[in-house]
């Protein structure tokens, strides 16, 4: 009794853990079929409706490929061939427009096609997988389970499954797909003057990325002094942010501050207020004849007719930028900190005053490292955020001081800034989706590294 | 022995002042912007940047002009437009980030890391750089034929892929214990009771964090809401909105009513997070201890 118990489980375990390909090979015939007739080795067995559920979802599948599927890859392929033209219409002796094809709408329909037929391939898995575990179950004498335990299960040993359907699924309609779209724009020659309806673009390989890195081109030049830029900025940005909330979140904990509350409203205040109204009045109170112009002006500092140029010299718009991000950046790291400061463990302060340490001392060697220790996570989530920060930059110089050397770009766009130039002003969307992929390579190989040796990812049952 | 603790005393004293009077400086260069919006709100001088920053006279027309329905600019529609995508979207989100936070950290089944490991990736692809993919995929679907099909599409996409943004809460999730759950299954629950009835009570402080970053996310993007919405001035959100008014053919009419809408939409935003604000710091520091 015992020894089959044993046997049980191991079978249920090993089951579970199958791949489709793995049960195809060790599979018995109706198990084979069932990767042609989805659900076959469930109707044989019994399984009524879930076999039919999978008929169903391959028959929906082979109806959508006959109709539109194969015409749409083959669309895909060549992105399109009749151009839009004028034709005289004899009857209304006028021209018309004959609409051609629409190179845009055929990359975005090959690609859910791809996407079906990926998924239609994982379906196949899942019915051979599925014909495999009743047919092993059958050989090992056990209950085939009915549609009712299998509806049941989706609470329990398939609970993933039903929690993951919806976020999987909006991921891959708002995020996946349409960056594989992306992703593919960047080998077509889709810029301005290839817009669609009116013109067809086409495939042309690595192209774009050449022009990108090439050796002085007007592109390339102005790729890496932008690239440079934003890496400035975003370390900048994310320590600047960090290290001054965190020191004002220690003096504002320490034992003789008064009024803890009150300090905290006053900085918290500046967050409750909308990121870009505030973005919006700070550029509005550096501007040439903002506000702090005219207080200098009125104080005599300046001439009347003079300015001091925050936004339209390129050094020191840099500084004013990075500035004005302290302003809004600091409450926010403040608030994080707190929590965490509070928890730091007094007697590690206790003997560090007993060897008599100073506070500047405390806090390189205490403080940080552990600060850092635990908010390694929020400083790659930030870090990431200060080089997308598209709100900071746009809304506040917008990219500008502009430039003449630049290819569409001001002195302090960040590359996210320039690829939405490019994309929205400018229309050339495949050095757009250029931009992206760099933008992309360079944070998925930082934050892959940096977060995997994280405690929070390597020991993530620790607490529990 | 007494002078030195005098000496101590003093030397304390002298600290405790200077830590405030530069807490005072601090406080006065971060509440100052705030002023300026607020001053500004109420100057009666039309136009827009002034030579001086103490207005010559107030009024309340700023305010009073936002509700005139007569005008080109409907701000209280954009108001209910914009709360109605928030809400919406807020509850989707918040539902998607539970889910996923929960099979990440509690279930185990094959995929789970690598599905991890794509997720982080994703999350680092700037977002609207798809926007234009976005955008014609929501026109195939014919979203974009109407206006409130449009704020429709908008809840989509703000909540769409909400789901990559589960780590807070799946760390918060982490530190409940294993124990209580394990109590639960001898009493014969199933894993869903379980999330149902014992992880979401036990995560308030975490919930409460979320919805309020993904209600806030609507009152202040605007790059989607400017993309989906096009020129349909009556279904604009807030933000984007007030970013109209201060374009070129409206700033030198619409300015100080433009810092009166600031005010205005601050107000309800400001309330909600300092309301919440002791649970984003219990959301972002830790769970149920010990």
């Amino acid at each position: 009794m015992a020894r089959r118990k044993g046997k049980k489980s191991n079978i249920n375990t090993s089951l579970r853990d199958i791949g489709g390909i793995a049960s195809f090979i060790q599979g018995n015939g109706i198990t084979k079929l069932s990767a042609l007739v989805f659900g076959l080795g469930n109707l044989v067995h019994k399984q009524i409706i879930r076999g039919l559920l999978m008929l169903f979802v391959e028959i929906v599948y082979i109806y959508y490929m006959i109709t539109v599927g194969f015409n749409s890859i083959a669309d895909f392929i060549t992105l399109g061939t009749g151009v839009q033209a004028e034709a005289f219409n004899e009857a209304k002796q006028i021209y018309e427009y004959v609409p051609g094809d629409n190179s845009m709408l055929c990359l975005l329909y090959g690609v859910v096609t791809i996407f079906l037929t990926l998924g239609f391939a994982l379906f196949a898995m899942t019915s051979v997988r599925s014909a495999y575990v009743t047919q092993k179950k059958i050989e090992y004498g056990e209950a085939i389970p009915s549609f009712k335990d299998d509806l049941a299960s989706l609470k329990e040993q398939n609970l993933h499954k039903s929690l993951l359907f919806l976020p999987v699924s909006g991921v891959l309609c708002f995020t996946i797909v349409p960056l594989v779209f992306m992703i593919l724009i960047a080998f077509t020659n889709y810029d301005k003057n290839h817009q669609t309806p009116g013109n067809l673009f086409d495939w042309v390989g690595f192209k774009n990325f050449s022009a990108m890195f090439a050796q002085n081109g007007s592109l390339s030049n102005t790729f890496w002094p932008v690239l440079n830029w934003t890496i400035i900025w975003a370390v900048f940005a994310t320590f600047s942010c960090y290290i001054f909330g965190m020191l004002l979140a220690i003096v504002i904990n320490r034992e003789g501050t008064r009024y803890k509350k009150f300090w905290r409203f006053i900085f918290i205040m500046s967050i409750a207020v909308p990121q870009f109204v505030s973005l919006l009045t700070m550029r509005t109170i550096f501007n040439t004849n903002g506000p702090v112009n005219a207080m200098l002006r009125n104080i005599g500092i300046i001439g009347p007719t003079e300015a001091i140029p925050f936004f339209t010299d390129s050094t020191l718009a840099k500084i004013t930028i990075i500035c004005i991000n302290v302003w809004i950046g600091v409450p926010f790291s403040m608030l994080t900190t707190t929590g965490i400061l509070q928890n730091i463990p007094k007697d590690l302060y206790e003997a560090a005053k007993v060897d008599g340490a100073n506070a500047i001392v405390i806090f390189f060697k205490i403080t940080l490292p552990y600060m850092l220790f635990i908010t390694t996570p929020y400083l790659i989530t930030s870090f990431v955020g200060n080089i997308n920060n598209f709100n900071v930059i746009f809304l506040l110089s917008g990219g500008g001081p502009e430039s003449l050397e630049y290819y569409y770009a001001g002195k302090t766009d960040l590359l996210v800034t320039w690829l939405y130039k490019l994309t929205i002003t400018n229309k050339d969307y495949n050095l757009g989706a250029v931009i992206g992929i760099v933008v992309f390579i360079i944070l998925a190989i930082l934050s892959l590294l940096t977060y995997r040796h994280t405690g929070s990812y390597k020991d993530e049952e620790a607490f529990q | 022995m007494k002078r030195k603790t005098k000496s101590l005393k003093r030397r304390r004293f002298i600290h405790n002042t200077i830590v405030h009077i530069f807490l005072g400086i601090l406080g006065f260069i971060w509440v100052l912007p705030i002023f300026f919006v607020i001053l500004t709100s109420f100057r009666a001088e039309g136009g827009t940047y002034k030579s001086y920053i103490l207005p010559r006279g107030y009024t309340l027309n700023n305010y009073k002009k936002l509700f005139d329905s007569a005008s080109n600019l409907n701000y209280e529609r954009w108001f209910f437009n914009t709360l109605i995508v928030a809400i919406c979207s807020c509850l989707l989100s918040a539902f998607f980030v539970l889910c996923v936070a929960y099979v990440t950290s509690r279930l185990r089944f094959r995929m789970r890391k690598k599905m991890m490991n794509i997720a982080l990736i994703l999350g680092m692809f700037p977002g609207f750089m798809s926007m234009y993919a976005v955008y014609y995929i929501l026109k195939g679907f014919g979203f974009l034929e109407a206006g409130p099909l449009k704020l429709v599409a908008l809840v989509m996409v703000y909540s769409g892929s909400s789901g990559l943004g589960y780590l807070v809460v799946k760390g918060f999730f982490d530190t409940i214990p294993k124990t209580i759950d394990e109590a639960a299954f001898i009493d014969g629950a199933t894993k869903w009771e379980v999330f149902r009835k014992i992880t979401i009570p036990l995560s308030r402080p975490v919930i409460v964090t979320t919805l309020l970053t993904s209600f806030m996310g609507p009152w202040v993007d605007y790059i989607f809401a400017k993309v989906i919405l096009g020129q349909d001035r009556q279904y604009y959100t807030i933000a984007i909105g007030l970013w109209t008014m201060l374009e070129k053919e409206f700033v030198e009419y619409y300015y100080t009513q433009f810092f009166a809408g600031c005010v205005l939409i601050s107000i309800p935003i400001a309330l909600i997070f300092l309301f919440s604000q002791k649970f984003y710091v219990e959301g972002v520091s830790g769970a149920v201890k010990g």
